[in-house]
């Protein structure tokens, strides 16, 4: 009996499990054969489940994807580091929207083949030598009452230490300074709240003015040095006679940012070599990734611009190489400049968004050091004996630090939110950390810590939050600048795109999220800012016809249709030319070889996107003629022979036939 | 017996003096509608009389030219100037410059138009037999103002230069000076605008005085 029953309870339940077994092949065999074999594209949930997209995926693609024709809301400049451009990049569709070229030549732009902007190129050569590169870091809008009025866009070189001033009417460069004081920046470029100066920070110490030192004079002969470049906006231009700069101890200063509301009128810079290191590593000395690093602590710089400019004005500053420079010495006795104790080796020193505090990002130090600006100017005001071996007065890191939030590794720079959250990039954790600043008008009931850690692909840089370093940020989205992608891309070979994430960090609390990748070819946007897309204001044609966008005016050159041709006077040959849909005039230009040509090419086009080219072979000429505007340039005529120049731009049906001759008759 | 009584002074011969004031309105109506007229085609001179739309892929919103009594414009489009852009895209097919289109007429059409409105001032005023002749001008000018369109439309359609880019593929044509048509890739929509139906409505009235005069004269003479 007990036998029995336990067999036929087996068979039971056998009979049981082929039953479910056979249904549930029944009612979801056909559901995966219908499924895979209609594969019903139509229907959205049937692409995204045969994509392998998770729910999250799809709230990623809902809150980036942008339709054809729909605008995105916010643009990033973004530098481009070693290809010494900036780009302009739509958010949240990470759209790139325009490549801007500033140091490098760029063949698309007609930038540096040619045109009239050659000169602004040219502004650049540092004692004649052409510099045609740059290493663009750290962008910079200009700002009104420390907000972006998208007006005007700043950009430094670090490699030659200089700074470029882009136009944002037509997202065109204008003007290239260098300070001749000295070589390099990093620190830059920041503006003071209403744009009155753009700070470009020096980074590696040098013998100021190019001079010759040996490095065993590091201590006596080397110098940091911080440019207060003046800018005015009725000219577009940086003004140098009301530019400025001062001697700092070198300690490679490292990032800096303007001091906003309470803080208006102060700079801060961090430093990482305190040490004074000077490698070697060739000798046996330690090198400089381990001489820098050595020290417990560096110094975060606090300048007094405003009593700097009133030291620079009353002929305080001594001339260095034709820039004035106002001397550490001075600057100690016109207390324009306070050190304080960060920890070792940081990198950012940014101001919140209150101008109240300074988070100096720790990058050997798990914390983020925030300092107070109101403890500040009161050890300021307290006094300190303490100095530093040049006598710059050290104020007491206790006196003047408000609190440490410990993060994780790496930290380096920090942006803000419109939720009181500040971002803090983690470069050796490859994270972002949300974290509460505990003060009031930010979140005084989460106190200061650390909120969540969003991991990003990888190695992440700095930070570009909505608006996010200004007196008011917008919050929503925070773009990861990532030095590494690794795994992240299809493999085009060993040398790899940036990886820049979007996160979308508009909900509190630990709900952060990635939304989209972008890869950036063309080298490593180092900083970028967000602004409100409303408040650019660009053209979409030059506002006449004639235009020259290098002077931002009617070019008296211009050339009005019935007026072109060719003029000789000698060897100097003028060519006059109209360009419109579908034809040059002329479309026969002959010389002789040995002139000398110079040559204006006015287009005459109205409609938006109605561009030219001009390519001239052999002479190295490429000009990018949009709509309006007016060009000049000038070549000798070296090499006789028939050349087909013609519009590189592709502008009509009739495009191909948009060419001409240039004949050049031999001797 | 007053036949071309409608001037307000006549109206009150005409109308006994114990007749109620809505007669008296009654009668004073062809000249209220002759002034109203006048003044309508003041106002029309500063509205549009004739649009066309081009459409075309790489134009969103269109290309729109507006045509008043004396001047062709765009859109309100502060950058583009339409009528340049519009000259531009004809050369392909030879046409000739809008600007030269029209020329003489453009030149006399405001002096024109005042002729016209002291003409219907006049014709309010004079009791002249033959007063009502200086309404006609008025009356039939929103037709000839299209009758010249039409002219010109026609020919700048019909004397495309036979040396331009695409006069291998646009033969000759006549463009509507109403309704749709298609060249190139361009779909073209032209209709009356706002001054011309202003000035239509101004010749309307003219109609209706003039008629309601000659009505009022017939029962006149005949009681």
């Amino acid at each position: 009996m007990m036998f029995s029953r336990r067999l036929s309870s087996k068979i039971f339940l056998v009979a049981v499990v082929l039953v479910v077994v056979s249904a549930l092949t029944l009612v979801l065999a056909p559901k995966a054969i219908t499924s895979a074999q209609s594969g019903d594209t139509s229907d959205w949930q049937t692409i995204a489940e045969q994509r392998g997209l998770t729910e999250a995926d799809l709230r990623a693609a809902v809150m980036t994807y942008t339709p054809s024709g729909m605008m995105d809301e916010y643009v990033m400049f973004a530098s481009s580091g070693q290809a010494g451009q900036v780009l302009a990049i739509g958010l949240p569709s990470m759209r790139l929207l325009r490549l801007i070229s500033v140091f490098t030549p760029e063949s698309w732009q007609g930038y540096g083949y040619g045109a009239d902007n050659n000169s602004v190129l040219k502004q650049g050569y540092i004692d004649g030598q052409p510099i045609l590169w740059g290493d663009t870091h750290h962008p910079a809008l200009s700002e009104t009452a420390g907000d972006y009025d998208g007006q005007w866009l700043f950009i430094g070189d670090k490699s030659s230490g200089r700074v470029a001033v882009i136009d944002l009417r037509d997202f065109e460069t204008k003007q290239i300074v260098h300070n001749p004081a000295f070589l390099n920046d990093h620190g830059g470029t920041f503006v003071t709240p209403n744009t009155e100066y753009i700070v470009e920070g020096g980074q590696y110490g040098l013998p100021m003015g190019g001079e010759y030192a040996p490095i065993s004079d590091y201590q006596t002969s080397y110098s940091g040095m911080i440019t207060f470049w003046k800018f005015n906006r009725d000219t577009g231009r940086i003004d140098m006679d009301q530019s400025f700069a001062m001697q700092l101890p070198p300690y490679w200063q490292d990032l800096c940012d303007s001091g906003k509301s309470v803080s208006e009128g102060w700079i801060f810079c961090n430093s990482f070599n305190a040490e004074m290191a000077t490698g070697g590593i060739e000798e046996g000395n330690p090198p400089f990734e381990a001489g820098v690093s050595k020290g417990a602590v560096d110094y975060l710089h606090i300048i007094n611009i405003k009593a700097a400019e009133a030291v620079f004005k009353a002929g305080g500053a001594v001339d260095v190489n034709g820039f004035m420079v106002i001397p550490l010495a001075t600057s100690i006795q016109n207390n324009l400049l306070y050190l304080a104790p960060e920890p070792r080796s940081p990198h950012g020193a940014d101001v919140a968004p209150h101008g109240d505090f300074i988070m100096v990002g720790g990058k050997l130090d798990p914390h983020v050091s925030v300092y107070s600006f109101q403890k500040i100017q009161d050890a300021i005001a307290a006094g300190t004996s303490e100095t530093d071996t040049f006598g710059v007065p050290v104020l007491a890191l206790e006196s003047v630090l408000e609190t440490q939030v410990e993060l994780g590794l790496g930290p380096l720079h920090t942006v803000f939110d419109d939720q009181g959250y500040a971002y803090t990039s983690l470069f050796l954790d490859s994270a972002v950390a949300r974290w509460s600043i505990g003060a009031e008008g930010y979140r005084p009931q989460d106190g200061w810590k650390l909120i969540n850690k969003t991991p990003v692909q990888y190695n992440v840089g700095h930070l570009a939050a909505a608006e996010g370093d200004t007196a008011s940020p917008d919050g929503r989205f925070l773009v990861a600048l990532n030095k590494w992608s690794v795994d992240r891309f299809l493999s085009t070979g060993p040398l790899l795109p940036q990886n820049l994430q979007l996160i979308d960090i508009s909900r509190p609390g630990d709900q952060t999220q990635i939304l989209y990748d972008m890869p950036i070819t063309g080298a490593e946007p180092h900083y970028a800012q967000i602004i409100k897309a409303d408040k650019l204001h660009a053209w979409d044609v030059y506002p006449e016809v004639g235009w020259n966008p290098t002077t931002q005016s009617v070019d008296p050159n211009a050339v009005t249709q019935g007026t072109e041709g060719v003029t000789r006077d000698g060897n100097n040959v003028i060519v006059r030319m109209t360009v419109v849909r579908s034809h040059m005039t002329p479309e026969h230009v002959e010389i002789q070889k040995g002139d000398h040509v110079t040559w204006t090419i006015t287009s005459v086009e109205r409609a938006r996107d109605a561009t030219h080219g001009f390519a001239l072979p052999f002479y190295n000429i490429n000009l990018s003629i949009e709509p309006g505007e007016s060009i000049n340039f000038e070549f000798d005529a070296t090499r006789s022979g028939v050349f087909s120049f013609y519009c590189t731009e592709f502008c009509s049906a009739l495009h191909l036939e948009m060419m001409g001759y240039l004949m050049i008759k031999p001797d | 017996m007053v036949t071309n009584v409608i001037s307000p002074s006549n109206a009150d011969k005409l109308v006994p003096s114990n007749s109620a004031p809505l007669a008296r309105w009654m009668n004073a109506l062809p000249s209220i509608m002759l002034l109203t007229a006048a003044v309508l085609l003041v106002v029309s001179m500063a509205l549009p009389y004739w649009g066309l739309v081009l459409e075309a892929p790489q134009y969103p919103g269109g290309l729109r030219l507006r045509v008043f009594v004396n001047v062709m414009t765009g859109d309100e489009d502060p950058q583009l100037d339409e009528v340049r852009e519009i000259d531009e895209l004809n050369h392909y097919i030879g046409m000739q410059s809008l600007y030269d289109a029209a020329k003489f007429e453009r030149s006399i059409a405001i002096p024109a138009v005042i002729l016209m409105i002291v003409m219907l001032v006049v014709a309010v005023f004079w009791r002249g037999r033959r007063s009502w002749l200086l309404t006609l001008p008025a009356l039939l000018f929103p037709f000839i103002y299209l009758g010249d369109l039409a002219f010109w439309m026609a020919n700048y359609g019909l004397n495309l230069d036979p040396y331009a880019p695409l006069s291998s593929a646009i033969r000759p044509f006549i463009p509507p000076i109403l309704g749709e048509g298609v060249i190139g890739q361009f779909k073209t929509i032209a209709y009356v605008d706002t001054g011309w139906y202003i000035v239509v409505a101004g010749s309307l009235l003219i109609v209706i005085a003039l008629a309601y005069k000659w009505f009022s004269s017939r029962q006149q003479s005949q009681g």
